[in-house]
């Protein structure tokens, strides 16, 4: 045996088992679309592993199993694995969403994996969402636009209605997972489509009391074809958000804002 | 090969990070933030729970001060912790809340009237009051004397962590994302830049710059449990600690929190049981009250974990397949607590384990959470013994959590420290006498020593498996470096550990890639991650005494008089196989709160020498200025006011401490 001859023994902390309990498990076949651009000689492809399902399993531990033992050039992106941070969207059997709380038992035995559509492919499950909402934010002016710039610290703050305080949480409970403009029609279409996230960045500061921009600040970023008028309603962004946004109420809401806009 | 230059390099775009750069970019400094991860993505997003502030808002805040927030993190510490540079947080934790209120964090406001909490099992009506609608709202933590923690929901570090990243774009401050600094350029005195590899295409750029900060956050990926997520391995420690120069402190100081879900470890907030959520065991009954009567679940992490252990050894753990563990219950809540106020834990608890929380119990047993220790540095974020370089947040030790840290005082720390030490770092760029004058031949020197050890996992004949090893060690870790220590236990990691770092110097890769390569880079990691471990095995088995989250078995009493001291290691050269240390004692005469019982835990503990006669001092200056205002008391006992930045000094309002105009004239 290769290991160090020093292994764990049973000092009381919780260890649950690398592989799960005993008992009869599904043999699963992932497939995953395999591409590194990277590479010249590298050629989009479908690969299957088959491992051993475990109780508890979620993609996130059965991609690092494979990983570990089966292919170590295998690229894939988590980072909280708790669902909080937005790192490991892709297309899961047809449907994107969180790769990291996705229950293996939730799935049939065979899986097939893609990358999110739309962005750069970074390699196999890996795409750069970071690069694409960084430029989306800088485009939109996504951050909030201060009336004072350099507020007195040591007064108490300004008051916020604690009702709207919640609404405006609720906006920004965005992950940025590109879930949304996976599955966006538009998108397909227009490259520089905002996408729901984007839509839904603009309608969270123009609900924010504190943001010193005008519906007229607002209709200059988003009143066209790349901007709300570019939606078409088809609402998926709506019924694949993982944290479950109100997307198609925002969007709703934001395009009559902006008509209203358009026509003054 | 390339080289970029920059006046500040960031290290980690998470809140610490993206502050100290948001604060030297203002300042006029160029700023580029390094980052493996879009920094949205950082672990920051995963603080729960809230912010520690003294802003006194709700009525169960009332009265509260930075003199009580003083108290209770010194006391959480352990008296560990460095009492100048807590005042200096305490005192800027208000200003950070209300910067972020006025950047946009939509922090949970205070609504005026009857409202129903539960407290110690019990429905309780409180009355908000109405000069208080619609200020910031703080809930209740452990440690705390106060209900002073600020929230947003339960997604305060995500919408703090959305808000910091929008105003970096704002502010224009380029982050360089999907890029991993893997070592520190220096000459053993002064800190230059780092050496940083593309993790897409494998490019290695030079970045030099006059200074350097290490914001990459904490080390839980050591172990095998932790709540951490995956890519807070502790690299940036390890940066510094192979230059030689620099020194890690109190890294034998990890947290093990006490609601992690069994078995996945992945958190669940403190806020349950701030919010009155309780422990139970097999049973059903409800054990806390039974060990730590005043605080019940609400003592300190340490040591409601360290009571969850003792029970699970007691035969009192419930039993799945994964093991044994405890119940969470905030059934108590209610629906609508928990799925407003509380929305992560429910989902968290639906994916991951198929429990309905409004309903059921939580199956949860501690996990590691974090880091204490880190980067060495003095009040200003620099090293004392590498200049140039700076740390802040989870990877820095200032020291403001000694060997404990108080549930909400991490991100408060994070937007803290950024502030505080991205002024120091504007004020180190802008002395003449700081700018960089390294010969672009020892930076090329760097960056060849660096691909030459890439090529050689590459290329080299190594037969070792690099997640093999990870894996050990995380193992090690875990078992042996865990809540309760044992001298022969951790004699055991350090034996494996070394084993383990030998054996990762002969790691062989199967996939030989240059560019995007996970192999690659675990195995690149993983010599750093057991240098690092080592640092946390070896100064926990040298360390013979008990102390905040350091809790040997053997040695079970806090000993003041051997062990009020902090310790500090360093790796002197890259073919040693254990870390130096070396100790700083804390100087108790300077104490503005000297050491006693915590109000919570063991009262059983060896007295230092000078606590006596500091103590006496203490009680006697607190005598004869009994009507002298608090802050005159405070600045008698330990004046800290010059440590700070002049733009964060003065004091702050609440309502029930109005600021007097010509106070806020004359102050800063």
């Amino acid at each position: 045996m290769n290991d160090a001859t020093v292994t764990a023994k049973a000092v009381p902390v919780a260890m649950p088992t690398r592989n799960g309990a005993n008992g009869p498990h599904r043999k699963l076949a992932i497939s995953v679309l395999r591409y590194n651009p990277q590479e010249r000689a590298s050629v989009p492809r479908m690969q299957t592993y088959r491992l051993e399902e475990a109780d508890g399993m979620t993609l996130f531990i059965a991609l690092n199993e494979i990983r570990e033992k089966q292919d170590a050039s295998l690229q894939f992106d988590f980072v909280c694995r708790a669902g909080i941070c937005g790192s490991c969207a892709m297309v899961i059997n047809g449907r994107p969403t969180l790769a990291c709380r996705t229950l293996t038992k939730n799935l049939p035995a065979e899986i097939t994996l893609a990358p999110l559509p739309f962005f750069e492919l970074i390699g196999d499950l890996s795409v750069n969402t970071g690069k694409w909402m960084r430029g989306m934010s800088e485009r939109l002016e996504g951050w909030l636009h201060m009336k004072d710039a350099d507020p007195d610290l040591r007064r108490i703050e300004e008051k916020m209605d604690p009702e709207l305080a919640d609404k405006i949480y609720e906006l920004d409970r965005c992950i940025e997972c590109g879930c949304c403009v996976a599955a966006c029609g538009t998108a397909r279409m227009r490259k520089d489509f905002v996408g729901a996230v984007g839509l839904n960045r603009v309608a969270r500061f123009r609900l924010d009391p504190r943001d010193a921009r005008t519906d007229a600040d607002y209709y200059d970023v988003i009143g066209d074809d790349d901007g709300v008028f570019g939606c078409m309603s088809l609402l998926a962004c709506h019924d694949v958000c993982p944290k479950e946004l109100p997307l198609a109420t925002q969007i709703a809401f934001m395009r009559r804002k902006m008509v209203t806009m358009g026509f003054k | 090969m390339k080289i970029l230059y920059t006046d500040v390099l960031v290290v980690g775009g998470g809140l610490a990070g993206l502050r100290v750069g948001i604060g030297a970019k203002r300042r006029g400094h160029d700023v580029i933030i390094l980052s493996l991860v879009p920094p949205k993505r950082s672990h920051s997003a995963a603080a729960q729970g809230g912010m520690q502030a003294s802003l006194a808002n709700v009525i169960k805040g009332q009265g509260d001060t930075e003199d009580v927030h003083f108290e209770d993190t010194v006391r959480g510490s352990d008296w560990g912790a460095d009492q100048q540079v807590v005042r200096m947080f305490v005192n800027t934790a208000p200003k950070a809340v209300r910067e972020l209120a006025a950047w946009g964090v939509p922090w949970s406001r205070v609504r005026k009237g009857d409202r129903d909490v539960i407290i110690n099992g019990q429905k309780v009506t409180i009355t908000e009051r109405d000069e208080a609608h619609g200020l910031v709202a703080q809930r209740d933590f452990g440690g705390t004397k106060k209900w002073r923690t600020c929230y947003v929901s339960d997604g305060t570090g995500h919408a703090m962590l959305q808000t910091m990243s929008d105003q970096a774009i704002g502010s224009a401050i380029p982050v360089r994302e999907r890029v991993e600094a893997i070592a520190l350029i220096h000459d053993g005195a002064r800190c230059y830049g780092a050496v940083v590899r593309d993790l897409i295409t494998g490019e290695l750029v030079a970045y030099v710059a006059k200074a350097t900060a290490i914001a990459s956050g904490g080390a839980g990926r050591l172990y095998r449990v932790t709540t951490n997520a995956v890519i807070c391995e502790g690299i940036g420690s390890a940066l510094a600690l192979e230059t030689g120069a620099a020194a890690l402190g109190n890294m034998e100081a990890v947290q093990f929190h006490p609601t992690a879900i069994f078995p996945a470890g992945i958190l669940v907030t403190e806020g349950c049981r701030g919010d009155g959520g309780l422990l139970k065991d097999a049973d059903g009954h409800r054990f806390m009250p039974d060990y730590e009567p005043e605080k019940k679940e609400l003592a300190s992490r340490d040591v409601v974990s360290r009571r969850m252990e003792e029970h699970i050894l007691k035969g009192k753990g419930a039993k799945n397949r994964f093991g044994e563990h405890l119940w969470l219950d905030i059934t108590l809540l209610g629906e609508k607590h928990i799925k407003h106020n509380l929305r992560e834990v429910f989902e968290i608890c639906h994916y991951f384990l198929g429990v309905d929380p409004v309903k059921d119990f939580i199956p949860v047993r501690p996990a590691q959470h974090y880091t204490m220790g880190g980067v060495r540095t003095n009040h200003t974020g620099e090293s004392p013994t590498l200049k140039g370089l700076f740390a802040a947040g989870e990877a820095a030790c200032w020291d403001m959590h000694g060997f404990n840290r108080l549930g909400g005082n991490s991100v408060a720390e994070t937007v803290v420290a950024g502030m505080i030490v991205g002024e120091y770092i504007a004020d180190f760029c802008d002395k003449s006498e700081n700018d960089v004058d390294i010969p672009t031949r020892v930076v090329h020197d760097f960056l060849r020593r660096e691909q030459l050890k890439l090529d050689t996992l590459i290329d080299g004949r190594g037969t070792e498996d690099a997640s093999a090893i990870k894996a050990q060690m995380q193992d090690l870790m875990t078992a042996r470096v865990g809540i309760f220590r044992r001298g022969e236990d951790l004699q055991a990691a350090v034996d494996g550990l070394q084993q383990l770092l030998v054996r990762s110097r002969n790691i062989g890769l199967k996939c030989k890639a240059r560019g995007a390569n996970p192999e690659l880079v675990t195995a690149y990691r993983v010599q750093k991650m057991l240098k690092v471990a080592l640092t946390i095995a070896y100064g926990a088995l040298t360390r013979t005494e008990s102390r905040g989250a350091h809790f040997r078995q053997d040695y079970p009493r806090r000993n003041d008089a051997e062990w009020l001291k902090r310790t500090l290691a360093t790796w002197k050269s890259e073919g040693d196989a254990l870390p130096s240390l070396a100790y700083e004692a804390l100087d108790v005469s300077r104490m503005e709160l000297p050491p006693g019982w915590r109000g919570y835990g063991a009262k059983d503990y060896v007295d230092h020498p000078d606590t006596p006669k500091r103590a006496a001092e203490v009680e006697a200056l607190r005598q004869k200025m009994a009507d002298a205002s608090r802050f005159a008391v405070q600045e008698a006992l330990m004046p800290y006011a010059s440590l700070l930045p002049k733009r964060y000094r003065g004091r702050n309002e609440r309502i029930d401490e109005p600021l007097a105009a010509e106070t806020l004239e004359t102050a800063s």
